[in-house]
């Protein structure tokens, strides 16, 4: 028997980690992307490779996902992480009430949490509020995220995926039952159109993936919920620096090479491909990354971004709905076959996000093939150029 | 908000290059990359550009504005033209084109193996804080022992190789970034490193034109590397000669 051809909508951290298990699992593997890789969501995310501790009193579910895949993806593709671990710290009274509430959630979640002293805590990260109260140790992380992306990318084309950058998929092929055949692309480089057919399309598109449904007539509920993120031009902290308390605007702050990057926000929007920068949250990351350090105010500004989460679901609340994701075959879902839409969840999740969209799709076609992502090691991202 | 033209390098396939101009409404305070990627929203799909994480750390959006090598996610649009003028768009050079502004950067990356750049490497290796070029005296270390990991500050965005002269005219040239990595490194602690630093392709390749320094957005400061270089090596050479 001939193997099964698969192709992924969207090389961001989802696409590429789906690419990666579908090569594995002995997959013709075919990724359409309509910029480079990582252009969306991905490229533009905070980089914290969470433990989980951020989830761990509200949403525990994301919470377990994260502290799992963490332990993994530290294993699999430690040359784009800097494991130095992070601090849950507590400026206020209020934040030091919310300590014991911290801990237990950690505790239900599996997620490893030490408390230090403050001395100790400032002696780790000179530049903390030395006003702080209280600090926890946990293992989050931060990593690169291109280099995340090109990783899963370059493994998976060792293993025979072959990618179309800069190629848009401008409708799909449909049979006369509505059901999905292939995908109908636009290959930007030189302005070709052609057909590409498969025995199953993979809708991983992120926050993009109405635009994909709405040409199969099938839908799913998610609400594009951007956040803004500002740079600053010095390497004040080396590790992730969480403020102690329930989810909120401007908590954490990151290192990234030679810079420090606060965030984040969480509002609303309407049009995705382009989301424009309001000067008054760049002012409240200011303010709040200032309180965690206080050094931020002498640093310079050096860069203002946004990135737009996938979260499931119909309108809400940004903070209030669930980090966790979803795969949804679209059989089940508008009685369309040959479609599967992975949306919602975490960069920390993505390896576990591809792991339930292929069993998803192996399932459809009827194939009994186990996951091996948590045990083999990644390319390095370079070879993605090769 | 400012009223500015792009002009914007295209090039598909075979077909010759030409420049495509564009009226865009901008917000001065945005920077260079986000005017690209407007145009590209609203005004033209066929458009290509490489960028990712749009903060400087990724080193995907390295572009030539008005002639000058830029990351672009971190060029605000106030400091490189005015409310009524041009900005000139050009792909970076010494790389082969893919479409429009989109450069193959394969060949550094392939260099960048060969010097075996670290990927990652502990925090003492170099700067981390303000912009001093040498490594600090004193970092934190874990309660636990080891050593803290952190990224390289150089993104291998190629910026460097498109302003390098030399580059221009020898494509087997190393470059800086590649230089920068083995001097980052050591001679003395990667012996084996010598050969290729001491080759034709190497240090003595370069002209001192310091025009990677100049251009460089993340602080490496390839020419004082290159330069630095040299010494590790003819200190090496004189050990052998004088045994």
């Amino acid at each position: 028997m001939s193997k099964p051809h698969a192709i992924v909508i969207g090389a961001g951290f989802t696409g590429t980690a789906i690419a990666h298990d579908l090569a594995l699992r002995g997959f013709d593997v075919t990724v359409v992307e309509r910029g480079p890789i990582a252009s969306g969501t991905s490229g533009r995310t905070h980089g914290l490779l969470h433990s989980g501790g951020r989830y761990a009193v509200k949403d525990q579910e994301s919470a377990i996902e994260c502290i799992e895949e963490n332990v993994i993806l530290r294993k699999i593709v430690p040359e784009v992480i800097e494991p130095n671990g992070g601090l849950f710290v507590a400026i206020t009274e209020d934040d030091l009430a919310y300590k014991e509430t911290f801990i237990k959630g950690c505790e239900d979640c599996g997620i490893p949490v030490d408390e230090i002293t403050p001395q100790e805590a400032l002696r780790l990260e000179p530049n903390l509020n030395p006003k702080l109260l209280a600090a926890l140790i946990v293992p989050d992380g931060t990593f690169d995220p291109l280099r995340l992306a090109l990783s899963f990318a370059a493994t998976a084309k060792k293993n025979g995926a072959v990618f179309h950058l800069f190629t848009e998929v401008v409708d799909m092929l449909l049979d006369g039952q509505g059901n999905v055949t292939g995908v109908k692309v636009w290959d930007r480089t030189n302005n070709t159109r052609y057909d590409i057919h498969s025995d199953i399309v993979v809708n991983a598109t992120g926050a993009w993936v109405g635009q994909i449904t709405k040409m199969a007539h099938a839908h799913v509920p998610i609400s594009p919920t951007p956040g803004i993120m500002v740079a600053y031009d010095r390497r004040l902290v080396n590790r992730a620096i969480n403020r102690l308390n329930r989810p909120s605007d401007g908590d954490i702050v990151l290192p990234q090479r030679r810079l420090a990057v606060v965030g984040t926000t969480s509002f609303s929007i309407d049009d995705v491909d382009y989301v424009p920068i309001d000067r008054q949250q760049v002012e409240l990351m200011l303010q709040r990354g200032a309180e965690l350090i206080p050094a931020i105010r002498q640093a310079k500004e050096r860069g203002v971004y946004m990135a737009t989460r996938p979260l499931i679901g119909a309108s809400g609340p940004g903070r209030s709905i669930s980090r966790t994701f979803k795969a949804y075959d679209h059989k089940d879902l508008d009685n369309v076959d040959g479609l599967v839409t992975i949306t919602g969840g975490k960069a920390t999740t993505c390896r576990a996000m591809a792991e339930k969209t292929v069993d998803i799709v192996c399932g459809k076609l009827g194939l009994n093939i186990p996951c091996t992502t948590a045990e083999v090691p990644l390319a390095s991202y370079r070879a993605f150029y090769d | 908000m400012w009223k500015i033209t792009y002009r914007i390098r295209r090039q598909k396939g075979d077909e010759a290059s030409h420049y495509d101009t564009f009226q865009v409404e901008v917000d001065p305070e945005e920077y260079v990359l986000d005017g690209i990627e407007k145009i590209w929203a609203f005004e033209d799909r066929s458009l290509t550009f490489r960028h990712a994480c749009h903060h400087s750390t990724c080193g995907a959006c390295g572009m030539r504005v008005n002639g000058v090598e830029k990351l672009t996610c971190i060029t605000k649009i106030k400091d490189v033209t005015q409310d009524g003028g041009t900005l000139t768009v050009d792909p970076l050079r010494n790389f082969p084109v893919v479409s429009d502004l989109v450069v193959d950067l394969g060949p550094l990356y392939r260099k960048m193996e060969a010097v075996h750049a670290p990927p990652v490497h502990p925090l003492s290796m170099t700067p981390w804080e303000g912009e001093d070029i040498r490594p600090p005296k004193e970092v934190p270390t874990p309660p636990e022992g080891g050593e803290y990991i952190r990224l390289p500050d150089c993104l291998e965005c190629g910026i460097c190789i498109s302003a390098c002269p030399v580059a221009a005219s020898d494509p087997d040239y190393l470059g800086p970034a590649p230089l920068a990595a083995i001097q980052i490194q050591g001679l003395e602690g990667h012996p084996e490193l010598l050969a290729l630093a001491d080759s034709q392709q190497g240090v003595w390749r370069c002209h001192s034109a310091f025009e990677c320094s100049a251009v460089c957005p993340s602080s490496v400061d390839p020419g004082w590397r290159i330069m630095d270089l040299r010494r590790q090596v003819t200190a090496r050479r004189l050990k052998t000669i004088i045994g």
